[in-house]
């Protein structure tokens, strides 16, 4: 540590830090502009110009490292007077629209011209005048006012992984521009609004909605993925103007992805559910609350009588809060049912039984950023993860080894150490071999449940160099993503992943599907005797209670969701939006998006976050958690006698319950699966596909991730299908078949075809992996 | 799409680096495809990113910071007049302004039958030798009296 | 009163830039015996310190003391680059270097890389001479088929290769670190330094950066001395220097002489004055230097310490010599486009505090002076100064100050009177296309 002194105050900072780090620690503010904690240093923007005792300039704080004893006046005159003339230089292009710009209220600039700038300007040259870009659905651009900090630059360079700005030209002329007027497409670009320091780049969505005063700001919590990311939620006149990030060093830092920043944009759809609605003569009428609950209440009981309670079903979406959760299978096991589930994409619960807790990440958030040796398997990690997957590519920024073993090959802008990318029926056998290789590099041996694969694993090099990786470093991690759970063999997957990480003395984690994967578990909303969620539709039952659910969507295989619903005497749809119920659904209740509930989520790390609802239900809609307590109520079962959402969380967790986070199993033996014969499907579910209200955004459904899906081939299985790639092709399940646009890509492994799920366009090929047959049209 | 040769000559200038700083022939190689397609389109730029394997815009930002790579379409022979003032002094304006009455053309501009391109340029370091004046960016041409103008502009029409 | 040529010594001849010539020359005798005698690279540093050889490019930092910069228990590669970026308007020595005597050059490059114990060189070479880069290119050719570079050199435990690199049209990239992000692939702005290259230099390695005159004269020094070479200049001001005079004069051309010769002698060399018309200024030491009147320049010495005193800098030796028809308004509003137009626009002061002082030039030079304009250009100018991340803020900041320093009269009239002091025939006279008869 090394002692220097700003503006008389003494202050203690490390070797290597620089006098901004110092000032910060201090808390003295240092004008600045390109200057961003979590950003290389650029030292363009002038502004920090301090003066520093025995230095001939002024010199930037952001830039200049401390030496010992130094000593630093940021408030002198020559420091002022630098810093005064930045300023002016700042200004003098900058255009006087304040007032009707989106930054006005909120921006960098108009702050520190308050404090530095002069109240008149001395330029009476023309203004320089930048042509706007068009840079996608989300941002917005007025070049104009651009001040060259290069801060949305090195956003994509250093954090999102991907330089899609750049600044071109050069002097006066430099522009910040993407390559010849592409958008940005980055998962994360929305942060780059945020990172501008004046009204250059703005949310399109957001554009002239309101000015930053007139709002207030709520927090909340994303109901997206499994991160949970911190949100601030602006609201005037109770509709929900803007969202932006919660700065929270341990979840989010100060990010977000575009997901969470602009799904707000959904809660306004035409296709909101606002009162309750029931299907009479195939014609839908608007009832009020007490008759709809009362006719729940008559066709539930009349079920069970005629039918037996093990004919009542729920699918509960795992985007539901933890409070929601409890109550649904409070209500359905009240019944007498056991028939619930939130794992709607799972297809393998052979687990189910085994687990000696809710599956979790297993470490903190936080420590993805730190991993010296990381191991991600069967993950569509930058898509899925967007945040998490920003983590892991900072550990790999400082030095950190990523591999995979996956079924594609697709980019995740993070560099790989050693990947293996197989078909999906050989991705157990693939993680067999890197155990094995594990297992002779250590010279140990494997479980008793792994022996039997291991012996029969064929080597690879690349498994090889898979396991490698988890020998370097000193923090290491295997975790397993998405497609890993949703796989047909999900629980060998997982069994030898564990081992992997065992022998590897590695941390082991699940990075989860959704928002309420852990309190799903936490909750119960899991069956413990009765249907799993596949077995639910496979097996079809009279009555279905839905929350928060689009079955044909949400489903690991919609069209056979989409037949025992079809089938069904009552399907309940307790929901924020209409969809297809209309079709399937014999009542509807409009329940509250997030925003208009209050309630919590337990992340993928295990972290409680309760968050209030920052709006008003729109027109007649409820929040769930209170639906379901009157429904309980109506039912006359005992303990739903909450008069809170706070409640509900505290008598389902209350006090620390992360002793009932695990991942481990056990007595299960992890088998190989067989070799099939046509060609293999592998679905992803598209980042802005994932649940209803990510669905209704119009911005998020404008952006290239959500373009419609494709038949992705790889181009050697293309030419041997004799197709050309680009060409309309029909794709047929054992049940149905489909036209789709084929797409050449080598991501994908030979003898696959990657077809996206959740998309009415793809609905009816059914289960997310099996096979699938390719023709030309 | 870039010829096999000019593909070579890049793959030369890639051998000047350390093999993980295959961007540091970015220069080169946009001075190569511009040799050979007359001006880097779009299309040419992006090729050249993705055979050094770098941004595309990253190869963008350097096509366009560098005065002599060419982002749009000039004629069959660019012309580059230094007018800076060392020129100056001995008459790189007066060379610049007779060119353009020999042409009919300003700084900027491309003759109607696209033979001719005329820029100002900035010191080409070879101030002793004014007025100077570059063709098509690798051939310069010294001491440009009128009558020697006349002469460069008499064989590039042939 | 003549030259004293030392780079630029016996290049009458067609195929000087061969290796067979420079052989001829006595090139590569200096690497041969640092080779043969195995002399330390302390050795080295020290002769080039005890000649008092400064850098060639601007700077004028001296050469030994920046090779010393070199850490030397570092693991892994380090580098020596030249900087053939000559873009400095009136300078033009470096394009008759390459072209005359590139072996001189490599000669140079080699050595700097045995004694600091590189791997590799690149020689960044200006954009608009193609010439000189291919020239420089098939000379490494011959370097390399003779055993002078790549893998054990003449049989010895040093390895070092070398390798153009051309550049495509920069001003900046002559500043040091702009050159290296250059080099790097990516646009040439300048780095804040600290860290110096000596520590984060290309590719992040330690790197040293000497001008091409520099390099070319090493093995010269090494052949002679280092007191032999101080003994060409004089103290703290060592050997020789190449001037490109450019201009009002008969005979504009690079003339290398002592450090330390009068400015009327260099002057003489370069065929006096044009036309017989009257000596009025002199910029001394390429644009960015401060211009000096004629009564001040006449009494000066050309050598970095009596150019300093004089309240101008020496630079790179670029002498532009300009005549009673120079119009200083028209000549600063030049100067003022071309930095304008060669900022890097990375920094706030300099991408628009240099348009806006050509914007103020060119209203001015346009009769739309105003009264207030002259302090506030001075006062634009100072705040440019010191506060960007490289020297062109201030190489674009001193012409101005230079010019309202000495000739602020000319610039009042010009608001006042909306045209120019020096009559207008005057200034075609002196603006016509003038090309030496050799």
């Amino acid at each position: 540590m090394l002692e220097i002194e700003i503006d008389g105050k003494k202050v203690q900072v490390a070797q290597g830090s620089t006098v901004m780090d110092a000032a910060n620690k201090l808390g003295t503010h240092i004008p600045h502009f390109c200057y961003h904690k979590k950003l290389s240093i650029a030292a363009n923007c002038r502004m920090c110009l301090v003066e520093v005792e025995k230095m001939p300039k002024a010199v930037p704080a952001c830039a200049t490292p401390v030496v010992a004893d130094m000593k630093v006046s940021t408030q002198s005159d020559r420091a002022l007077k630098a810093q005064k003339s930045v300023m002016e230089f700042l200004l003098i292009n900058h255009p006087l629209d304040c007032p009707i710009c989106d930054q006005g209220g909120e921006c960098q600039l108009q702050d520190l011209a308050v404090g530095y700038g002069a109240s008149g300007s001395r330029y009476q040259e023309e203004k320089r005048v930048v042509f706007n870009k068009n840079l996608g659905p989300l941002i917005n651009t007025d070049m104009t006012r651009c001040i060259h900090c290069s801060r949305c630059v090195r956003f994509g360079q250093e954090i999102s992984g991907i330089m899609e700005l750049g600044i071109a030209n050069r002097g006066e002329h430099s522009e910040v521009m993407a390559f010849v007027d592409r958008s940005v497409d980055s998962e994360l670009s929305g942060n780059a609004i945020d990172l501008c320091p004046v009204g250059a780049l703005t949310s399109k969505p957001f554009r002239f909605a309101a000015r930053t005063w007139e709002m207030s700001r709520r927090k909340s919590v994303s109901p997206h993925d499994s991160l949970g990311s911190n949100l601030v939620v602006q609201v005037k006149h109770d509709e929900v103007k803007r969202v932006l990030p919660l700065e929270n060093e341990e979840i989010n830092e100060c990010w977000l992805s575009d997901k969470d920043r602009f799904s707000y944009e959904g809660l306004r759809s035409a296709d909101r559910l606002t009162e309750p609605q029931i299907k009479h003569g195939g014609e839908w009428h608007k009832v009020d609350w007490q008759t709809a609950l009362d006719y729940i209440v008559r066709s539930l009981k009349d079920i069970k009588t005629d039918f037996g309670a093990e004919q009542i079903a729920a699918l509960v979406s795992p985007h539901s809060t933890i409070e929601e959760m409890y109550l649904a299978q409070k209500l359905v096991r009240g019944l007498g049912s056991d028939n619930i589930d939130m794992r709607l994409r799972q297809s393998d619960f052979s687990l189910d039984g085994k687990r000696a807790g809710a599956p979790w990440l297993g470490m903190p958030v936080a420590n993805l950023s730190t991993l010296d040796a990381t191991l991600v398997v069967g993950s569509f990690l930058r898509k899925d993860h967007p945040l998490m997957a920003q983590r892991l590519r900072q550990a790999v920024r400082r030095g950190g080894k990523l591999a995979r073993v996956n079924v594609t090959s697709d980019d995740w802008l993070i560099p790989l150490v050693a990947q293996s990318v197989v078909a999906p029926a050989q991705l157990v056998a693939e993680l067999a071999a890197v155990l094995a290789a594990l297992a002779a590099k250590l010279n140990v041996s494997v479980s008793s449940e792994c022996a039997e694969i291991v012996g029969s694993a064929i080597q690879s090099e690349a498994a090889q160099a898979v396991a490698e990786v988890l020998l370097t470093g000193e923090k290491r991690a295997v975790l397993l993503g998405n497609l890993a759970a949703q796989h047909p063999n999900a629980a060998s997957i997982h069994i030898l992943s564990a081992e992997i990480a065992r022998l590897a003395s590695a941390s082991f984690g699940i990075l989860g599907e959704a928002a309420g994967s852990v309190g799903g578990y936490l909750t119960k909303a899991v069956p413990t005797i009765g249907l799993n969620a596949r077995q639910m539709v496979e097996s079809p039952r009279k009555a279905y209670i839905l929350l928060g659910v689009e079955p044909a969507l949400d489903c690991a295989d919609g069209a056979v969701a989409k037949a025992a619903l079809a089938q069904a005497g009552t399907v309940i749809h307790i929901g924020s939006f209409v969809g297809d119920a209309a079709e399937y659904a014999d009542v509807m209740l409009p329940s509250a998006p997030f925003t208009e509930t209050s309630g919590s989520f337990v992340n993928t790390e295990g972290r409680l976050q309760s968050f209030n609802a920052v709006v008003k239900p729109l027109g007649e809609t409820r929040p769930a958690w209170k639906v379901l307590r009157v429904l309980g109520n109506l039912f006359a079962l005992d303990g739903f006698d909450f008069e809170s959402s706070d409640a509900v969380r505290d008598e389902v967790l209350a006090g620390d319950f992360s002793a009932r986070l695990s991942n481990v199993v056990s007595g299960v033996v992890p088998k190989a699966d067989a070799e099939p014969t046509g060609l293999q499907r592998i679905t992803d579910i598209g980042i802005y596909s994932t649940d209803p209200l990510a669905r209704r955004s119009p911005p998020l459904q404008k952006t290239r991730d959500a373009a419609a899906p494709r038949a992705r081939l790889n181009p050697a299985t293309l030419a041997q299908f004799g197709i050309e790639a680009g060409s309309d092709v029909t794709v047929s399940s054992s049940q149905s078949r489909i036209q789709l646009r084929s797409q050449a890509d080598m991501s994908v492994p030979q003898g696959c075809v990657r077809v996206s799920g959740a998309h009415a366009s793809t609905v009816a090929l059914g289960a997310m992996f099996g096979e699938l047959s390719v023709e030309r049209t | 799409m870039l010829s096999i040769e000019s593909l070579r000559l890049i793959d030369r200038e890639i051998a000047k680096y350390p093999t993980d700083q295959k961007q540091s022939a970015v220069m080169g190689a946009l001075r190569i495809a511009q040799q050979e397609m007359h001006w880097l389109s779009s299309e040419t730029i992006e090729e050249v990113a993705s055979y050094l394997g770098m941004p595309v815009m990253a190869a963008y930002e350097v096509a366009s910071f560098y005065n002599m790579y060419d982002l749009k379409p000039v004629g069959q022979h660019k012309i580059t007049v230094c007018t800076n003032l060392p020129c100056a002094l001995s008459g790189g304006v007066e060379a610049a302004e007779y060119v353009k009455q020999k042409l009919g053309i300003g700084f900027n501009e491309t003759t109607a039958d696209g033979k001719f391109t005329l820029k100002e340029g900035e010191c080409m370091g070879a101030c002793g030798d004014a007025p100077v004046m570059l063709h098509n960016n690798h051939k310069m041409c010294a001491r440009m009296t009128c009558a020697q103008i006349d002469s460069l502009i008499e064989d590039l029409s042939k | 009163m003549s030259e004293t040529k030392v780079i630029l010594a016996d290049l009458d001849g067609e195929r000087t830039w061969r290796m067979a010539d420079y052989v001829k020359r006595g090139g590569y005798e200096a690497l041969k015996k640092i080779i043969a005698d195995k002399t330390t690279p302390d050795e080295i540093i020290g002769l080039l310190k005890t000649s008092n050889l400064r850098g060639r490019g601007g700077a004028g930092f001296p050469t030994g003391l920046k090779w010393s910069f070199m850490p030397k228990a570092y693991v892994g590669p380090k580098y020596v680059v030249c900087n053939s970026d000559e873009g400095e308007p009136g300078t033009f020595k470096d394009r008759d270097i390459l072209r005359y005597n590139p072996h001189a050059v490599i000669e140079g490059m080699i050595i700097a890389g045995y004694a600091m114990g590189c791997v590799a060189g690149y020689n960044y070479i200006h954009g608009e001479i193609f010439a000189e880069y291919q020239r420089f290119e098939e000379a490494l050719e011959e370097a390399r088929a003779a055993g002078l570079l790549g893998q054990r050199i003449l049989g010895s435990e040093f390895s070092f290769d070398l390798f153009a690199h051309h550049g495509y049209g920069a001003y900046v990239c002559g500043e040091e670190t702009g050159l290296l992000e250059s080099l790097e692939g990516k646009k040439g702005q300048p780095r804040f330094k600290p860290p110096f290259p000596a520590s984060f230099g290309l590719y992040g390695k330690p790197t040293t950066i000497n001008n091409t005159e520099t390099f070319a004269v090493v093995p010269f020094i090494l052949r002679m001395g280092g007191e032999a070479f101080l003994a060409l200049g004089k103290p703290n001001n060592g050997g020789t220097k190449i001037f490109s005079v450019s201009g009002h004069v008969n005979r504009p051309g690079n003339y290398e002489v002592r450090l330390g010769t009068p400015f009327a002698e260099l002057l003489e060399m370069a065929g006096g004055m044009r036309g017989g018309r009257k000596l009025k200024a002199v910029i001394p030491g390429g644009s960015s230097a401060p211009v000096l009147p004629a009564s001040i320049i006449m009494d000066t010495t050309m050598d970095y310490d009596a150019i300093a005193k004089a309240g101008s800098m020496l630079g790179s030796g670029a002498v532009i010599v300009m005549d009673e028809s120079t119009c200083m308004v028209k000549a600063l509003e030049r100067l003022s486009y071309f930095y304008f137009e060669e900022s890097c626009g990375q920094c706030t002061p300099c991408r628009e505090g240099t348009g806006w002082m050509y914007r103020m030039m060119h209203r001015i030079e346009n009769g739309q002076g105003r009264a207030d304009d002259l302090a506030l250009l001075d006062n634009v100018a100072e705040n440019i100064m010191g506060r960007t991340i490289c020297a062109l803020g201030d190489a674009a900041a001193m012409p101005v100050r230079g010019f309202l320093k000495h000739y602020r009269d000319e610039f009042a009239y010009h608001i006042e009177h909306k045209r120019c002091l020096v009559p207008v025939e005057l200034q075609r006279e002196g603006s016509r296309i003038y090309v030496a008869q050799d």
